[in-house]
């Protein structure tokens, strides 16, 4: 009666390919993406080998070799005003900076996640008040957040840490809520439900795999933001302390040499801009990939 | 298939209904505003009433709008009624000693009409139609095979279709995967709601072909909800036609197709594009648009629009059995000799 029926077809069994692996052959050919990911691994790698394939040692000060331009023999990328070596400092500083940027994202989007999915699932009154109450971070911006939160729990990295998080938590349950809401409309979650299986199997099953991506491409998208953040709380003395090195306290520390040696004051900011532009590039990529009805 | 789930016996025997559906209500509350209390009611579902024999196909016709989709989700408990009762096969569902929810869900299921929507698209067609059986117990091998088993009985090779997406299947054969999950539980009732609407007409007539043999295979008993009345006519056995959430007309199809007795009834089926040239349908049935379905007014839905409307008409008929035509009921005054409906007098003149 049907084609596959009446004419016998010889083709060969399809392969059994998984999600990841189809989106995973989408991103292989998405030339930015790639860019962004090796340059991504290339500052990855750097500071998580900081200790092997550093030149100098990072605390090792020189009053003789303050400042020195870009390019000074021993100092490829110069020195700082306290005569460190800056290509080590900056391997180091990724270290710290990168920490600030997928820590508070990976626990936001964990926490978020699940309140979103439970929230867009079970709808009505409950959701209502769960967002009601997360609308009022909205009220304020998030760096102002994170200060003010950085602030009252007190300086150094593992509060500031908890502030970025604080801060990312409520966007990350605000998207996985509304994808949760579209999802859970949609008639094969109806058809799930008349299976008689539980609400948490069809959450696993059903809803999850289907919200996880957007909120995925969310989340590597605030990886910049967080760092940025993270080093905008350095900056201020909220996150880091000195000596130990840190893009944004480091930013922080060189801008009274913005006048003596520009390129060198720049450095650390340049590596938040390029690490961020790469998590932003790698973001976008992943999200065009991840988009199979195409 | 080595495994399956046990479908639930049939209990009450071939005289008891399939599916009894008593006074079945459901009202969504409108808010305009913060301020304004919930007074309007967009009355969906109004008191619906009625019975599938086993082993036969309803229909249930009418205007977008009208219930019908409202009525298969309150059947289906994807949605709590306002007020009601199912009996399935002699057992309340879902009342203290009556039958449970998970096994009246094993006994029915549902074939929606958006082919894509109904699938999830991160499984695997095998996976999504493995996934009932899974919940009511069964291994994952032997899901898997009886998913396969499925497959290849609603026509799709398992080998060559069971590890796709349903983005790389064309809708009729999506339409065939949804099948095949509603009978991977081994139903008794399946509604097909607009279930064929998506499909063009020679995957329609295809998938219409294979509901009969999967009806007669596995003796079941289907809710058909249609527009297209062609394929009412050609499918079912009974047909229901609901106007503005109510019933107005329920009957055998040949009766229903020839012997119509409301007015609205006749209406919809004279707008039914004719295959004949020589008879083309040329001025429109009816005039003007279904009245607003929040709080309508009482009294015949229909009245605004029917040629018959007398002053009785303003006090609502009641479904009744008709006259002359045996398991027939109507909702209309003129079928009802102590309303007083000129109409009466003029047949008992003739």
């Amino acid at each position: 009666m049907t084609l596959a029926q009446t004419i016998p077809i010889n083709l060969p069994a399809a392969p059994s390919r998984s999600f990841w692996h189809v989106v995973g052959r989408q991103l292989r050919r998405d030339p930015v993406a790639m860019i962004s990911a090796v340059v991504l691994l290339l500052i990855i790698c750097a500071a998580v080998f900081a200790p092997w394939l550093a030149p100098a040692d990072p605390f090792k000060a020189s009053m003789l070799r303050r400042l020195l331009p870009v390019g000074s023999p021993g100092h490829w990328l110069g020195t700082d005003e306290l005569g460190r070596d800056l290509l080590t400092r900056l391997m180091y500083g990724g270290r710290l900076s990168l920490l600030m940027g997928v820590v508070p994202v990976l626990a936001a989007f964990v926490i978020g996640t699940s309140i979103g999915l439970f929230a867009g699932y079970v709808g009505g009154r409950a959701n209502m008040i769960t967002m009601r109450m997360l609308d009022v971070f909205y009220a304020f911006p998030s760096v102002l957040l994170a200060v003010a939160i950085a602030g009252a729990l007190g300086p150094g990295m593992s509060n500031s840490l908890i502030a970025l998080t604080l801060v990312f938590v409520p966007q990350m349950v605000r998207v996985a809520e509304s994808v949760t809401t579209q999802v859970r409309r949609l008639d094969y979650i109806e058809a799930a439900r008349m299976s008689g299986a539980s609400a948490f199997s069809i959450i696993r099953v059903h809803v999850l795999g289907n919200v996880l991506g957007p909120v995925f491409v969310y989340a590597t998208g605030l990886l910049s933001v967080s760092m940025i953040l993270g080093s905008g709380l350095s900056f201020l003395g909220l996150g880091v302390k000195p000596p130990e090195p840190e893009w944004g306290l480091m930013l922080n520390t060189l801008r009274s040499a913005i006048f003596l040696n520009p390129l060198v004051a720049a450095l650390p900011g340049a590596m938040i801009f390029v690490t961020s532009i790469a998590f932003n590039l790698l973001a976008d990529g992943v999200r065009s990939a991840m988009d199979i009805r195409k | 298939m080595t495994s399956t789930i046990p479908a639930t016996p049939d209990r009450g025997g071939p005289a008891q209904p399939l599916l009894i559906v008593r006074d079945l209500k459901k009202y969504f509350p409108v808010r305009r505003g913060v301020l304004e209390r919930e007074r309007k009611f967009v009355h969906a579902v109004d008191g619906v009433s009625f019975s599938i024999t086993k082993g036969t196909t309803l229909g249930i016709v009418g205007e977008s709008g009208c219930g019908k989709s409202t009525t298969a989700r309150l059947i289906a408990k994807l949605m709590d009624p306002d007020s009601g009762t199912l009996i399935f096969d002699g057992e309340g569902v879902g009342e203290f000693r009556g039958l449970e929810l998970k096994s009246f869900r094993q006994s029915l299921q549902m074939v929606f009409q958006d082919s894509f929507a109904s699938l999830n698209p991160r499984l695997t067609i095998v996976e999504t139609i493995a996934y009932g059986p899974k919940a009511h117990g069964l291994t994952t091998a032997e899901a898997t095979e009886r998913a396969r088993a499925l497959l290849a009985r609603v026509g799709l090779e398992p080998d060559q279709f069971g590890s796709r997406y349903p983005h790389e299947l064309s809708g009729g054969q999506r339409q065939r995967v949804n099948i095949a999950r509603a009978l991977a539980f081994n139903p008794r009732l399946v509604i097909l709601d607009e279930a064929v609407a998506a499909l063009d007409k020679s995957v329609q007539a295809q998938v219409l072909n294979l509901l009969q043999e999967l009806k007669a295979e596995h003796q079941l008993t289907y809710l058909f909800i249609s527009h297209d009345l062609h394929v009412v006519h050609y499918l079912c056995d009974e047909v229901m036609v609901m106007y503005l959430g109510q019933v107005v007309e329920i009957g055998p199809v040949e009766q229903i197709y020839g012997q119509a007795a409301h007015p609205y009834t006749r209406a919809l089926l004279s707008a039914v594009p004719s295959t004949d040239p020589a008879h083309r349908t040329e001025k429109p049935p009816l005039a003007g648009d279904p009245p607003n379905p929040i709080n309508p007014p009482p009294g015949c839905r229909f009245r605004d629009r029917c040629p018959h409307v007398e002053a009785v008409c303003a006090q609502s008929p009641a479904l009744l059995p008709a006259r002359n035509l045996p398991g027939h009921q109507v909702a209309c005054h003129i079928n009802d000799p102590q309303s007083g409906h000129s109409a009466i007098a003029l047949e008992q003149a003739a």
